[in-house]
């Protein structure tokens, strides 16, 4: 056995508090090293040609790179053994930055960790053997979830490729929130102008299948191969029938709160979510219908020409194959009402999100482009923005910010300008977050030719007083406390990642944090990646951003799909797990806890049932590991010896 | 690791907690130096012999840590793992082990900062109880007890015998 190890300094990331040269030294003390060398930076070029080089000259036959985290270049120097000639399985790397240089700062106490940790992965190596992977095909279907501005990019750009989507969106239509939106910043672009045309190509594109009022429910499988029950939800309307007439909608009798326009204004149990929805289909809700609340109507079916209404409707349940899947599920507002009781708490009528305030802008919207107070319907004068409702906000818990609020209260100042002449402005800010192309120039000009009165500070209470709603606050820039009469208080809230991607993400096996926003394999390198093979992030599921981000993103999550789903067979890792059949008892415990059902019986020629790992299916969990009563079952790369050995090895 | 001082073994779910543990790295976060991390694909990968053969081998104390339940990167790992350590955990005293000694854990990759609060506190919790003086471990025992089990060789030791 000949091992050599190699201590990277990583410029002074590592060399400024582990003296690499020590830990090399020391290394070079560890049974079975032959070699062992301080480098500067090991991943670089020079770097890697001189680990190849050594691993030449003294013949190793295993390798230890101490250095970053394995989660950053474990691929990086399993390349690097291929082209030295060792079977990349045979390098273990130990994490020196991460967890070690990064984390302390005296030098001894680092360089004895440094130490630590090198032994305990010469020890691992020591029990490795050359492993050989294996090659499964790849499905070349692809599964988008989400159909807002994220899903529609990528699945037009994965479609274009020549490559099937299908795209599941929850709701009746996609588009997302950038539909809801009356314009955009920094060119005030009508948004629906360019975002409808995308949603007719999607509807019409010969490579996607849509797939709307449906919802992910159960993923299996892996990279290349997944298997995904969708679940369509019954919507008591037949879409290949539905001609969009709406004659149902205005002749439905029960109303509805009316959730595409974030609660201004009503809509029907049965409706079609706006003029201009993909698929033009109705949609009928049965929790606000009269007929399934008191079980006397049916005049959508009497009145449809089309003959699609259909209450007997259920739902389907449809399993596919994709090869990849794109997570697109996009974000909501947080819900201000709880932690803001000093705003009103969503008791004053006059207080509203930018959503609403957005809709009520908006010329297809419940208003017809009308901005008026929710109370009396008059149009209002003096209207107060706050931003930062639920963002940047440590005493609610909140300091995330939302990178968008500072930009669309400027559009929004600089559109009301336009709807109510001699109208007065006022917004309440932290700071202005206006880091983008124009966009600077944009909140400028809210200020400069919209006349939009910019205070530095956050407000501490509104409360109504004759007909108005007192806006106290303070000016931090003059220092001095600062009040508003106002006909309407607008709240710029956070942002949050949409209801349910917490539950997407667990049954997709993807991380996610606290505000459900889901979690990129690498920030800077691997930004539309998880940490799962096979699923990419697109738009503001991933965090709060813009629409000319999301949609970067999206072609970004396409083409690394595309590149995936170039190949006809993949790379499967061959750290998975392996019998030994000699003794094995058959008592198949293993295939008991196997999450992926890659434990099939086989019977031997001396009569005897034994289990069998198919290989094709191990994702390498190691459960069968620890359930096997007689310990015959090995998880390659992570044997019970390699772990004792590790263990030991630092212990001693 | 030098003598005197106590060793501390963590057990990592390479998915979350060991990205959590890099994560903490990555933003700087100052932690205490005693901790080894051993990287695992699932803390369902942990058999309970292998912490009591940490502890056995002179480790003084142990940090299992792993996906939030309902996260787990191979859907149910972490739910083998779960009840595992608990039994583990209620069975330390048994083997004369402080029970502060072991501690289990779920820890995301996006919690680096929970991370380092874990290691700080563990840390701390077992520092002031100094090193294990486990009963009938190591070559050099003679059988004689001098440690908190007394009138007993650990299990432990008998079954990672093997």
């Amino acid at each position: 056995m000949r091992i050599g190890v190699f201590v990277c300094q990583c410029g002074t990331n590592i060399a400024a508090t582990v003296s690499t040269e020590r830990v090399a030294s020391a290394a070079m003390a560890l049974r079975d090293v032959v070699h062992a060398e301080s480098i500067q930076y090991t991943c670089s070029d020079p770097g890697q040609r001189t680990v190849i080089a050594a691993a030449h000259k003294y013949a190793l036959d295993r390798v230890v790179i101490a250095a970053c985290s394995p989660r950053m270049h474990e691929t990086t120097f399993q390349r690097t053994m291929a082209q030295a000639g060792i079977n990349p399985f045979m390098m273990e790397m130990v994490n020196i930055r991460e967890h070690c240089s990064w984390i302390h700062s005296d030098m001894e106490v680092a360089t004895e960790k440094a130490i630590d940790l090198v032994s305990m992965g010469v020890a691992k190596v020591r029990g490795q053997t050359p492993l050989f992977s294996s090659h499964v095909p790849v499905v070349g279907e692809v599964l988008i979830i989400g159909g807002g501005v994220a899903g529609i990019q990528a699945a037009l750009d994965i479609a274009d490729a020549g490559m099937p989507v299908t795209l599941v969106e929850k709701g009746p239509t996609i588009g997302g929130n950038m539909a809801r939106l009356d314009k955009t910043f920094p060119t005030l672009d009508c948004s629906s102008c360019i975002l409808t045309p995308r949603m007719v190509e999607v509807k019409h594109h010969e490579n996607i299948r849509l797939m709307v009022n449906s919802e992910v429910e159960q993923v299996r499988g892996y990279i290349g191969n997944f298997e995904v029950d969708i679940r369509k939800k019954t919507t008591c309307v037949d879409e290949k029938k539905c001609t969009g007439c709406q004659i149902c909608e205005q002749k439905c009798p029960s109303k509805a709160p009316d959730e595409f326009n974030a609660g201004v204004g009503e809509t029907k149990a049965i409706s079609i979510a706006f003029p201009q929805a993909v698929p033009l289909v109705a949609v009928l809700r049965k929790e606000h219908c009269r007929l399934f609340i008191k079980g006397k109507c049916g005049i959508c079916k009497k009145v449809c020409p089309a003959d699609a209404v259909d209450y007997e409707q259920e739902d389907e349940l449809h399993t596919e194959k994709f090869g990849a899947i794109v997570v697109a599920t996009g974000y909501e507002l947080f819900d201000w009402r709880q932690a803001y009781p000093h705003y009103g708490g969503g008791l004053y009528p006059d207080v509203i999100t930018s959503m609403q305030y957005e809709r009520m802008l908006s010329a297809s919207g419940p208003t017809g482009g009308r901005i008026q107070r929710p109370s009396d319907g008059a149009e209002p004068k003096e209207i107060v923005f706050l931003s930062c409702v639920g963002s940047r906000d440590e005493s609610i818990g909140r300091p995330l910010c939302c990178k968008v609020g500072c930009m669309y209260i400027a559009k929004q100042a600089i559109l009301t300008r336009e709807h109510i002449p001699g109208s007065r402005t006022y917004v309440f800010y932290m700071d202005i977050r206006a880091g983008g192309k124009g966009y600077d120039e944009f909140c400028r000009r809210a200020q400069k030719e919209a006349g939009a009165v910019y205070l530095r500070g956050r407000v501490g209470k509104i409360y109504p007083r004759d007909g108005k709603l007192v806006v106290m606050g303070a000016d931090t820039l003059v220092g001095e406390n600062v009040e508003v009469e106002a006909d309407l208080v607008v709240l710029a809230t956070g942002i949050d990642a949409a209801a349910g991607a917490g539950s997407l993400a667990q049954k997709l096996n993807i991380p996610y944090d606290q505000y459900g926003f889901l979690s990129e394999s690498h920030p800077k390198l691997r930004p539309v990646e998880t940490t799962t093979g096979g699923i990419f992030l697109a738009g503001a599921c991933q965090g709060s951003k813009d629409i000319p981000e999301t949609v970067a993103q999206a072609s970004a999550a396409a083409a690394k799909v595309i590149v995936l789903l170039s190949h006809d067979e993949l790379e499967t890792s061959p750290m998975i797990a392996e019998v030994n059949h000699m003794r094995c008892i058959g008592c198949f415990k293993c295939r008991e806890v196997c999450p992926y059902h890659a434990i099939e019986e086989q019977g031997l020629r001396d009569g005897r049932r034994v289990a069998v790992v198919i290989e094709s299916l191990c994702q390498g969990c190691g459960l069968c590991n620890v359930a096997c009563p007689p310990s015959v079952i090995s998880l390659r790369g992570y044997t019970d010896n390699q772990l004792i050995e590790e263990v030991t090895e630092v212990l001693r | 690791m030098s003598g005197g001082d106590i060793k501390l073994v963590g057990f990592l779910c390479n998915w979350c907690s060991y990205a959590g543990a890099d994560m903490a790295g990555t933003s700087r976060m100052a932690q205490p130096a005693e901790m080894r991390i051993v990287r695992l694909p699932c803390t369902g990968r942990i058999n309970p012999l292998l912490v009591l053969k940490a502890f056995q081998e002179g480790a003084d104390g142990v940090l299992v840590s792993g996906c939030h339940p309902g996260d787990c990167h191979y859907n149910e790992g972490n739910y083998y793992a779960r009840r595992r350590l608990e039994l583990l955990s209620r069975m330390m005293a048994v083997y004369g082990i402080e029970p502060e000694r072991f501690r289990y854990t779920w820890i995301s990759a996006s919690e680096g900062a929970r991370w380092a609060e874990t290691v700080t506190s563990f840390t701390e919790t077992v520092r002031p109880l100094g090193r294990l003086n486990l009963a009938g471990s190591g070559a050099e025992d003679d059988g004689r007890d001098q440690g908190p089990a007394s009138g007993s060789r650990s299990p432990a030791a008998e079954r990672q015998g093997t």
